[in-house]
Order: C-alpha cells, then sequence, then structure tokens
C-alpha cells in the first residue's frame, strides 16, 4: 500500500492523479496507524515549514514518519515535503522541524533581478548515481516553486543540484529516504519515470 | 537555469472554449480537456483557463472542466475569471488546478489576495492585472492604470503601486495584460512589461498582443518578462509550441526543448 500523508498542506489531487496514472491507487491519510501500515510512503506538500509542523505534530504524523524511517520504509518527500524532513528550518523563524536528516532549510538568497519563489522549469544536476533517475535524461527539466531549499549537512546525501542565483540541492537520497524540491507529479513524463522509479525502488541505498 | 516559460490561454465559456480553434493540421476543436491535452504533449510549459461564463450556474460547469483537465495533463495550469471569494479559490484548487488568478475582486478587495495566500500560499495566488496606458497624472504617476471590463472601466489605481502592492499582500505571481496590446498581434507592451517586472521580485508572465516568436523573444529579454501568454498565434495553427521555443532557443532564451 502506497499512502500519501495529508498534513492540510496544499493539494494532493496531482500527486494522487500521477500515481493512479501508474496503476497505484494510493491511500491519502492523516492517520499515524495507516502509515505505520505503509508498505511505501509519498510525503508532498507547500506552504510554510511553521505551520505544517504545527499539524504535523498535532496529527501525530511527525512520530509515525519518524517510525516509518527507522524501519526502512520506502519514502519520497516533494517540495515542502523535502524541507521538513531536515533539522531547521529558516523559515517561520528557526522552526524545529522533523530530523529524519541532518541539516537546514535556508531561503534562497535575493539578487537584484532574481525573481522569487524559484517558479518554472529547471534542471536538475545529477552529482551520484540511484534508482531513482532510472532513465532521466541530463536534458530533462522539472518544475519548481519555492522560496527556501534544503540544505543537509553531508554532503553525500546530495543527489543532484540546481541552479537558481546559487546552486541548491534539489534531490536528497539517504537510506530509504528521497527527497525533491521540484514537483515530479507536475513534471510531465520525465516527472512520472521518477515517480514510476521511486514505486520500483526497494529503498536500499548508501549506509 | 530556469527556463522562460512559454503559456497557451484558453478562454472558456459555458465549458467549451469560446472560439473556433483550429490547431495547426488539425480540426476545429471546441474541448478545453482535448486542448489541455494537446496543448501538453505540444510542449506547453503551463497553461492558463479564463472562464467568461455569464450563467449563474457557471461555476459548476468550469469546476467539472478543471476536473477533467486536471486528470489529462501533468503540468501546471491556472484558472481566472470570476474568483470572487475564498470558496470560489478553494473550488478550484480543490478541483485540481495549481493557481487561481484573481483580477477584478482583488482590485475592489485588496484582502483577498491576503486572505488566499495564508489560506492557500502564496504559490497558488496569481494577481491578474488589465492594465491600460493613460496620462500621467497625481494619481497615475507610472502613465499605467488598473481599468476592468475589457478596459472601459477606469480604477484610478496606479498599475505599479498596485503590482507592488499586491506582492507586499502575498501574490506568488503576476499576470500582467496590456488591454492595448491585446488582440492586436503586434507585440507586448514591452515599456510596461519591464517596469512592472524590475518593481516586483515575483515572477511576472506577459499578456497581450502576441503575433511572432520575436515578439516573446522581446518581451523576454527587453520586457524583462519571466513567462509569455500566447493564444491566438497558436490557437489559429499560424505556429507550433515547437517553432516558438526552436526559435527562442536559436537567438539564446533558455526554454524547456524537451517534454
Amino acid at each position: 500500500m502506497v499512502v500519501i500523508i495529508d498534513y492540510r498542506a496544499g493539494n494532493l489531487t496531482s500527486v494522487v492523479r500521477s500515481l493512479n496514472a501508474l496503476g497505484v491507487a494510493g491511500e491519502v491519510t492523516q492517520d499515524p496507524a495507516v502509515v505505520a501500515r505503509a508498505e511505501r510512503i509519498v510525503f508532498p506538500g507547500v506552504g510554510a515549514a511553521g505551520k505544517a509542523m504545527a499539524i504535523l505534530q498535532e496529527l501525530r504524523l511527525d512520530q509515525a514518519l519518524k517510525a516509518a524511517f527507522d524501519a526502512g520504509v520506502p519514502i519520497l518527500g516533494i517540495c515542502l515535503g523535502a524541507q521538513v524532513i531536515l533539522e531547521y528550518s529558516d523559515e517561520n523563524d528557526n522552526t524545529r522541524c522533523l530530523g529524519l536528516l541532518p541539516g537546514r532549510t535556508r531561503a534562497l538568497p535575493r539578487e537584484p533581478g532574481l525573481k522569487i519563489p524559484h517558479m518554472g522549469w529547471n534542471q536538475v544536476r545529477f552529482l551520484r548515481d540511484h534508482p531513482l533517475f532510472q532513465g532521466l535524461p541530463e536534458s530533462a527539466e522539472y518544475y519548481f516553486v519555492h522560496s527556501y531549499y534544503p540544505s543537509p549537512a553531508r554532503e553525500d546525501m546530495v543527489l543532484g543540484v540546481t541552479e537558481h542565483g546559487i546552486t541548491f540541492p534539489s534531490v536528497m537520497g539517504w537510506r530509504n529516504l528521497v527527497a525533491t524540491q521540484f514537483h515530479p507529479e507536475k513534471s510531465g513524463r520525465f516527472g512520472l519515470q521518477l515517480l514510476k522509479n521511486f514505486l520500483a525502488w526497494d529503498g536500499s541505498y548508501a549506509k | 537555469m530556469l527556463s522562460k516559460r512559454i503559456i497557451p490561454c484558453l478562454d472558456v465559456r459555458d465549458g467549451r472554449t469560446t472560439k473556433g480553434i483550429k490547431f495547426k493540421n488539425n480540426v476545429d476543436i471546441g474541448d478545453p480537456v482535448a486542448m489541455a491535452r494537446h496543448y501538453y504533449e505540444a510542449g506547453a510549459d503551463e497553461l492558463v483557463f479564463y472562464d467568461i461564463t455569464a450563467s449563474s450556474d457557471r461555476r459548476n460547469i468550469m469546476i467539472e472542466v478543471v476536473r477533467r483537465v486536471a486528470a489529462a495533463i501533468l503540468i501546471p495550469f491556472s484558472v481566472g475569471g470570476g474568483i470572487r471569494n475564498l470558496q470560489d479559490m478553494r473550488d478550484v484548487l480543490l478541483a485540481g488546478a495549481e493557481k487561481v488568478s484573481v483580477n477584478t475582486a482583488a482590485v475592489l478587495d485588496p484582502n483577498l489576495i491576503a486572505a488566499g495566500a495564508r489560506d492557500f500560499g502564496s504559490q497558488c495566488i496569481v494577481l491578474g492585472m488589465d492594465v491600460k496606458k493613460v496620462e500621467v497624472s497625481e494619481a497615475i504617476p507610472s502613465g499605467y492604470e488598473m481599468v476592468i471590463h475589457g478596459g472601459r472601466t477606469h480604477m484610478g489605481i496606479d498599475a505599479l503601486w498596485w503590482a507592488q502592492e499586491a506582492e507586499r499582500l502575498g501574490a506568488g505571481e503576476i499576470c500582467l495584460n496590456s488591454i492595448d496590446a491585446d488582440g492586436t498581434q503586434a507585440g507586448y507592451e514591452l515599456t510596461l512589461t519591464r517596469m512592472i517586472s524590475e518593481a516586483v521580485s515575483i515572477p511576472v508572465i506577459a499578456s497581450g498582443g502576441a503575433g511572432t516568436p520575436e515578439h516573446l523573444y522581446e518581451v523576454l529579454t527587453t520586457g524583462r518578462a519571466d513567462a509569455a501568454l500566447i493564444a491566438s498565434m497558436v490557437h489559429y495553427g499560424a505556429y507550433t509550441i515547437q517553432e516558438i521555443k526552436d526559435y527562442l532557443h536559436q537567438r539564446g532564451i533558455p526554454v524547456r526543448l524537451h517534454w
């Protein structure tokens, strides 16, 4: 069973539809007991870190996610879901986050002529091999919309990077967790391929 | 590097696209879902639907269109036209649109932008602006004024001020339509687009006046736009999105070439 975590952080319709397109029903849930039974977890979300963490705690999904990560369940974080897996976020005054990976979420630096949010299609430079990248050409672009970016403490957790003013981590991976700052569910057939790769992945990577 | 977005705009009335649209090498299609699918496969980076239905039961028809479009494409799309309050926004977003575009309602009640950004996130809220060039005055120091009703009603609000105010209130993007250029196919309003784009940090989609790929080149360089809205030039088969993107790529504009 593929579980999609609903913590009232944006619209999950497109995530569900993408999974449907791959022949997977996907169960949308706010229930930590359902998360505990998940064989695979998609952790999407848009919005602000502070509110997201408050709701995750209120619904006790924070503990459920940590338990699933420790148990080796394959997890895909998307956008805000790729940010709150770190320890802290600069958004909303140093928000304490899930801490599945060491590191923090930072604001994209503002500079003249650079548009924030980073909105639209951009490339990802793959730094490491990962089953998630199977069949994806370097020329592929993915849809981004964000003002903050994930910055894991360890360089070997960064699988891919993207440029917008700075070069920032856009794909992270460690053990049974992968996370994309972009939206694979909105990124055409290459995004769909990435989701397909996630669904086929056994969750083993690195230490 | 972030690609410049090419965004076809579809006007929808009573669940059908308004114009007898003829794709290049294709037959007329009035079904917005079929058109969405066509443009998705043809390389559109995003789509905009503008609901111009007048009848009172308009919302249900459009929501059904949004739901079917969401199931047919894997790129973002926004919906504008007749978005008056938070409930209208919620209906459209829950049906599967990524963004809602507010125009007249936000001019009349700017708090709608702040409330929408608070409830759904800034990334969902597009400020639609219909702008007309006027004499510079004390009330309109930029010489560009906000208008509604297709330009027939002047609002007495300076466009430059309003763009900055909307950004402050939480709009995530601006779709900037020049009423003077709209429908002319003679090129975008470059002065206006550059002025607004340089005055805000959020992305600006240029709208109105696109007739040739060179017009897009101009607005994405001189006009400083982050994205370009197109309509007639692709709806009636004069150009394909591939042709437009090939042209822009050859002239050094970053565009998404593989889809």
